[in-house]
């Protein structure tokens, strides 16, 4: 087990190579000269001054050596100054951090407490009609455009019945700690995010269950005598659930990704929202920062989800 | 005396009571009894027609051109009176069921353009890189983990934000991005494929790496491909939907299903059918897709069991 987590651990480490390459090159390769930017309008600006800026930034090295500048100063959350807010880069970014995890952690939980009941309720009922219902929903969960249904649910809730705000983390002026006011803000975009893995986790946990049903284990369990609800919920739905494991690395993507157009729609303070609007500003440091910071992520969940997974399933094999 | 009855025996084989199916003739006999994927498959035929019928459409039916503007008829709400507004009319009087019409064809353009990219990228390296092994299976497995590294959507915004492609460049960077998953199936199947008796078989009557490539391991690989490639144009119509909503895709006044929500945004308070429609023909469009991939899966994968 311990040489399967180093051997994982060294695994990730080429992938944040080949990330960072690529974060570091959509700067170096997007149109327009960073000096030249900079500098734009100064009067008096010769080509002498021009050569100097050049070789204080560094930016007359070659590109590899470039990069093995930039990386460092990336190791130590060093991004540089953004170009609009003229602030850290990084630090920035941080300020960005809750509002994201906040969202991510509670469509996680909507994904969990809606999917995997729907899952198990559909296996349970197989053939029914309401099989057929969570099955079509298994599949149209997937194929709504996320933003759209955004946009519909804040028609319907916030501008037709006026149930729910439609903006931001909490109502301005509020308190920060008015829990229940930003429980009514999170409603809508956690739910829209948490969508496809809803879908995901039913269909997943219908096969699931189903498959475990027809084993063995299962018909000595009834066999024994034991009462239906604890063959089903104690013997079956353990097994049923190792897969839900597996799916988190997909779902966490999912989540990640759909983030930024979701925070976009709802005008969510997240790290999302802040890229996207530091992309269109072409503000390379704080684009950088979050191509990062969102990667990472990305791959240490995908790290957690395999050693979460050769836990839960002893079968695993170091390899 | 034995040999003959046994050879007498086999004889009757041509004479069997019904021809053998093949795994195609099999997955079309299952297909043809699958009312849903049916359905999805006439429902997504039609709307390629309808989109690719636009101009007609627009000419003889609507009477109206997609960038006909009307500024005594703006926000008309759906009616049956005017067909031009069935669907209603925008800010500026322009008629949104034929621009929906035509944005249809730039989504589905997009979606079954960039699908062929990623198959054939998808397919290729998968293949070679499963058949070869060794450092193009090491170099192709770092580049497919890095790239799934990266958050999909952070990558095309940020190269669609600094470039601003246009939509032909678009198709081939969500090409080139979006293979990953075809290329992680093909690479599966064909590193278990490689190690079987009929491709020793082939190796040892000679036959060379391209040949066993593409005639042995590709038609076993292929069933599958087809309900991935489903899967993948579902994807991409809802990416590039996304990119244009978000005023990174294609760009106004070409209309596509995603650029049409963005500008419906703004008015969405005095006109909710402008962010309706769509949506739905996105939802309705990439819906087909996938309960078409669905029914392939279960018509193709003769090991699938079927709850």
């Amino acid at each position: 087990m311990r040489d399967f987590i180093i051997r994982r651990l060294l695994y990730a480490i080429p992938t944040l190579v080949g990330i960072s390459i690529i974060t570091f090159l959509i700067a170096r390769l997007s149109p327009g000269d960073p000096i030249r930017l900079f500098t734009f309008g100064i009067k008096d600006f010769t080509q002498e001054d021009y050569l100097r800026l050049l070789h204080a930034y560094g930016l007359d090295k070659p590109i590899p050596l470039q990069y093995v500048d930039w990386i460092t100063n990336a190791l130590r959350g060093s991004f540089g100054e953004s170009l609009i807010y003229h602030r850290d880069a990084f630090a920035m970014l941080v300020e960005r951090i809750p509002a994201t995890l906040q969202l991510a952690v509670a469509a996680l939980l909507l994904q969990l407490v809606i999917g995997v009941p729907l899952g198990v309720v559909a296996a349970l009922k197989r053939g029914s009609w309401v099989d057929g219902a969570i099955r079509v929903f298994g599949v149209a969960g997937h194929a709504v455009p996320a933003f759209w249904l955004g946009l519909i649910l804040i028609i319907v809730f916030a501008v037709q019945l006026r149930w729910l705000p439609s903006i931001g983390l909490l109502t301005v002026g509020h308190d920060q700690w008015d829990i229940p006011d930003r429980i009514r803000h999170i409603l809508l975009p956690a739910f829209v995010l948490a969508l496809t893995g809803i879908a995901n986790y039913s269909r997943i946990l219908r096969t699931e269950t189903l498959d475990v049903l027809a084993q063995d284990f299962v018909r000595t369990a009834h066999a024994k005598g034991l009462h239906e609800r604890t063959v089903v919920f104690v013997h079956a739905l353990r097994n049923a659930l190792i897969p839900v494991v597996t799916a988190l690395g997909g779902i966490l993507a999912a989540l990640v990704g759909g983030a930024l157009v979701i925070e976009q729609v709802f005008s969510w303070p997240g790290v999302g929202q802040f890229t996207f609007q530091a992309a269109i500003a072409k503000d390379y440091p704080i684009v950088q920062a979050g191509v990062m910071f969102t990667s990472t992520l990305l791959v240490v969940s995908y790290l957690v989800r395999d050693l979460a997974y050769a836990m839960v399933d002893p079968r695993i094999k170091v390899s | 005396m034995a040999t003959t009855a046994a050879t007498a025996r086999v004889v009757p084989v041509a004479a069997l009571p019904r021809p053998s199916r093949s795994l195609w003739n099999n997955a079309l006999y299952k297909l043809r009894r699958d009312k849903l994927t049916i359905g999805a498959l006439i429902v997504l035929v039609m709307l390629a027609a309808l989109s690719l019928a636009a101009p007609l459409f627009s000419e003889y039916v609507f009477h109206y051109k997609f960038e006909q503007q009307d500024l005594l008829h703006t926000y008309e709400k759906p009616q049956l009176d005017n067909l031009a507004y069935l669907l209603g009319s925008d800010e500026i009087g322009r008629s949104q069921v034929v621009r929906l019409l035509y944005g249809g064809q730039i989504s589905l353009f997009v979606g079954f353009t960039a699908a062929f990219f990623n198959l054939t990228v998808g397919v290729a390296l998968g293949l070679g890189a499963g058949y070869f092994r060794g450092v193009i299976d090491d170099i192709l497995t770092w580049v497919i983990t890095t790239l799934n590294g990266i958050p999909q959507i952070y990558l095309l915004l940020i190269i669609a934000a600094l470039w601003r492609p246009g939509p032909f460049t678009l198709v081939v960077i969500i090409g080139l991005l979006n293979w990953t998953g075809i290329s992680l199936y093909v690479r599966g199947q064909t590193f278990a494929l490689r190690e079987r008796e009929f491709i020793t078989a082939a190796r040892t009557i000679g036959a060379r790496d391209r040949r066993i490539m593409f005639k042995h391991i590709l038609p076993n690989v292929l069933p599958l491909i087809f309900v991935l490639a489903a899967i993948d144009v579902g994807a991409i119509i809802l990416l590039e939907s996304a990119l244009s909503f978000l005023g990174l895709g294609i760009l106004p006044p070409t209309p596509t299903w995603g650029n049409l929500l963005t500008n419906a945004v703004s008015y969405f308070v005095r006109a909710w059918w402008l962010v309706v429609s769509p949506g739905a023909m996105i939802f309705l469009t990439v819906l087909c897709l996938y309960l078409i991939g669905d029914g392939l899966r279960d018509a193709l994968d003769p090991r699938l069991k079927t709850h």
